[in-house]
């Protein structure tokens, strides 16, 4: 015997009012990054020793810089749902943990944005 | 009942390191630091789009013996992260979820994963590109 409501059973989201959503994403984002990972490692020592130009064309190439784009999306958005699970088995304190949580998500925006914006530039002026 | 205050598992202090506990806790602790080790990606992305000066301070950098040790130590982390979250996508897919599958899998992953680190770096030293 169930003891959820009918309407809660249908609407399928849980206390947390969000349903499966984060697991999904976070479990998402890390098969995306299997490959991706596999491709960044292989891509960073066949470019060991490389000089300055070698490498701008390498990241600057369309292949290349979208895959670059891919890894930096998937991996921040699965470092912050990682870091969001840490923060909130450990922390104490609701405060704290909405302010630590507020920065984590904003550092991990502004530093894909960079990394986006640094593909980008190689690719186009590079 | 006894309402003594027993430790409840898993209590870090008391209770008995397993394999399994220790590869969940690495887990995690290989997550936050890979989540610190995008600081280098980007500043090495942002180094490479600002010009070949910033770009040759970058891989000095890098290059450094605290920038190999540091990249050493990234590199198993990743490995162990990819190798156990792939361990842990078995889970979530209902396999290998017998002690003994757990065990055999933990052990594949350490050795899986130190295996591919030290072969990343061969490759990278002696590799000459792949």
């Amino acid at each position: 015997m169930s003891l959820r409501s009918p309407l809660g059973r249908v609407r399928g989201l849980g206390s947390a009012k969000e349903g499966v959503a984060h697991w999904w994403s976070q479990r998402m984002t890390a098969v995306a990054l299997v490959p991706l990972t596999l491709w960044f490692v292989a891509g960073v020592i066949s470019h060991v020793g490389a000089g300055y130009a070698e490498m701008v064309a390498w990241i600057g190439s369309p292949v290349t810089a979208s895959l670059f784009i891919l890894l930096i999306a998937a991996t921040f958005y699965h470092a912050y749902l990682g870091l969001q699970t840490v923060i909130e088995d450990y922390f104490k304190g609701e405060a704290t943990k909405i302010v630590t949580l507020t920065l984590i998500k904003g550092a991990c925006f502004l530093l894909a944005l960079i990394g986006i914006l640094s593909v980008l530039t190689l690719l186009f002026e590079g | 009942m006894a309402t003594t205050n027993r430790p409840l598992s898993p209590h870090l202090q008391v209770y008995r390191p397993q394999l399994t506990s220790v590869m969940s806790f690495t887990h995690r602790a290989t997550g936050i630091a890979l989540a610190a080790g995008t600081l280098l990606l980007i500043y090495w992305l942002a180094a490479a789009a600002g010009g070949p000066e910033s770009f040759a301070q970058a891989q000095a950098l890098i290059g450094s013996w605290i920038g190999r040790l540091l990249l050493f130590g990234w590199t198993f982390a990743l490995f162990y992260h990819l190798c156990n979250g792939i361990r842990h996508l078995f889970w979530d897919g209902g396999y290998g979820l017998e002690l003994p599958d757990v065990y055999r899998s933990g052990w594949m992953t350490l050795f899986g994963s130190a295996a591919l680190t030290i072969l990343a770096w061969l490759f990278g030293y002696f590799g000459g590109g792949l």
